[in-house]
């Protein structure tokens, strides 16, 4: 393939001229020491005709394997619940394909109306006042609320469940870090944030104290006894999809709440883009991160829409913003909003009781079979971890030769970390503990004990 | 909103901000140049009372319709008494803006501070 050049010999030559070097190579020689020069090219393949690179790239996208390929149960954040047709109609449009910062966002009233109506079904779930117009994702929406914690009482210490998914602890602390913050893992106990380390890590340096529902094993967290015992601004990370049928964080006591926002009407895409959300109490109004939209009346009394809070991300405030997320995921957060509003109230409560159904038929039979227990014995909502008696690796190359993904790998735990979403049937389900029985008693009469 | 105005028993700083003082302790406030600048204000983030303030540095913010700017302090000393009204009614600083709009009172460090301020009429000739 030829690179694309736009620069001519004698766009070169006049530029060379105006600052009065002979060539090219009399810049580097004048600005890069000798000692740091490599002296020869760089040891890369040659050029490829345009034809062999496509069936290049090809080959490497024919190894992927998609969630349409295979029975799968991996969860672990992202899941793969069905997107209506709908939404891929509404996303085209050439209105919203667009989701960068408009500059002047009045002219764009659908934009606004979107942003509007999806902080509405956010506020609902979650039962806080006020809700942004969406962040990147789930743990930068996390890293977010920690950072709102700093700002709001400038406390030195972030407590945080070792129940929260590890990339959110991650990403938590790797901005944290910047802004001399101690994190704090508080371990789990039977599944769930274990309550007496929790009420022990908290003192008075506490900025923010952060859990996660139902937590990285799939354990429905006691929202209200940890936000009770919690210190500082409370914090929950909520897959949306449970809100349906949890009290929701607003009602435990929770001040923000942030979340992945994928399983609301994003397919897996290989991890992204999604969206995360963050809604909170009125109190930190002021220190969120990124926009919020309104509902106005314009000089002849009709409804309208406009930027309401954008007063501290940084096209407005430079330096001192509180927020750097200007290109929102308006897109992707559309797509959220307009499956909530596929599902509806009842929608949502359904879902989350057909989940409740399955995950619970998929736990009793998985913990039936020879070689498979519960990791632990919480209450689950849609996805659980079961412990093997057979190397998990090993286990799930075994299923994966039969069709099946049993879930995700915890390693440490030798655990599978199932999940459901209501595309995978009963007989799914049964095909999975089939499948899963057979690799588990295959391995362990490989492997003697 | 009140019709331009700068009071004549005040001191001002080049940040437009105002101090009225009263032996060791002062108030202070933007001026009406500053609000009429930043137009509608919708909020003010106070500093805590007992914090420190330094002369020509930032003590606490007022969000308008159009930005968030820092307030510039005219001297130094320590918060005694913000103006809790605020809250609720941060168009005071729109409406009366050195009466009712007032931001806080400070317990002055160094009352000789006051020198470097300006009086209302060489303030004035400074705005454009």
């Amino acid at each position: 393939m030829s690179t694309y050049t736009s620069t001519t010999a004698d766009d070169l030559q006049a530029m060379l001229a105006e600052i009065g070097v002979g060539s090219l190579q009399e810049i580097f020689d004048r600005q890069v020491p000798a000692g740091v020069r490599l002296g020869r090219p760089l040891d890369l393949p040659a050029g490829m005709p345009e034809q062999d690179v496509y069936t290049h790239l090809r080959d490497l996208a024919a190894r992927n394997v998609s969630a349409e390929d295979e029975v799968s149960f991996l969860g672990g954040g992202m899941y793969d619940h069905y997107v209506p047709a709908l939404i891929d109609m509404l996303m085209s449009r050439s209105e919203f394909l667009t989701p960068y910062t408009p500059y002047q966002p009045e002219i764009s009233q659908g934009g606004l109306q979107v942003m509007f109506e999806y902080q509405t079904a956010i506020s609902e779930l979650t039962a806080l006042p006020v809700s942004n117009a969406s962040v990147y994702e789930g743990p930068s929406a996390l890293a977010a609320a920690g950072y709102l914690a700093k700002l709001a009482n400038g406390k030195s210490r972030f407590v945080v469940s070792g129940g929260v998914h590890p990339h959110s602890i991650e990403t938590l602390s790797t901005m944290a870090a910047g802004y001399g913050m101690q994190v704090e893992v508080v371990p789990l106990r039977d599944g769930v944030t274990d309550p007496e380390a929790w009420t022990q890590a908290m003192g008075d340096d506490t900025s923010a104290a952060l859990f996660q529902n139902p937590n990285f094993l799939g354990a429905v967290e006691d929202a209200e006894a940890l936000a009770a015992a919690a210190e500082g601004v409370v914090v929950a990370s909520y897959d949306p999809i449970v809100l349906g049928i949890l009290k929701p964080p607003g009602e435990c006591g929770v001040d923000v709440c942030v979340g992945e926002g994928q399983p609301l009407g994003n397919r897996l895409d290989f991890g992204g883009p999604s969206f995360g959300f963050f809604a909170a109490s009125e109190a930190y109004l002021r220190r969120m991160p990124g926009r919020i939209a309104g509902e106005t009346r314009d000089v002849d009394g009709r409804r309208g829409f406009v930027l309401t809070l954008q007063t501290r991300e940084q096209h407005i405030r430079r330096e001192k913003a509180t927020s750097n997320i200007c290109t929102a995921q308006a897109l992707n957060a559309l797509g959220g909003v307009v499956y909530l509003s596929w599902l509806g109230r009842r929608g949502i409560v359904e879902l989350g009781e057909l989940l409740l159904q399955r995950t619970h038929y998929a736990r009793e039979r998985l913990c039936g079979l020879d070689g498979v227990e519960a990791l632990h014995d919480q209450p689950v909502i849609r996805e659980f971890a079961v412990k093997l008696q057979a190397p998990v690796r090993a286990v799930k190359e075994r299923c994966a030769a039969q069709g099946v993904n049993p879930g995700v790998a915890l390693v440490d735990e030798n655990a599978l970390l199932v999940a459901l979403t209501e595309q995978r049937s009963r007989a799914d389900i049964d095909r999975l503990v089939e499948v899963v029985g057979a690799a588990v008693a295959a391995e362990r009469s490989a492997v003697p004990a | 909103m009140a019709d331009a105005s700068y009071p004549e028993d005040l001191l001002y700083h080049p940040e437009h901000d105002w101090a009225k003082i009263d032996g060791a302790t002062a108030t202070f406030g933007i001026t009406w140049f500053a609000q009429d600048a930043l137009g509608e204000v919708v909020f003010f983030d106070p500093p805590e009372v007992g914090s420190p303030v330094s002369k020509d540095e930032p003590y606490a913010e007022v969000e308008s319709v159009k930005a968030v700017s820092d307030v510039i302090s005219p001297m130094s000393g320590e918060i005694v008494e913000v103006n809790t009204a605020l809250a609720d009614g941060p168009e005071a600083i729109n409406e009366d803006p050195y009466g009712e709009g007032w931001l806080v009172k400070v317990k002055l460090s160094d009352p000789s501070e006051r020198d470097s301020l300006l009086d209302q009429a060489t303030y004035t000739s400074q705005l454009s």
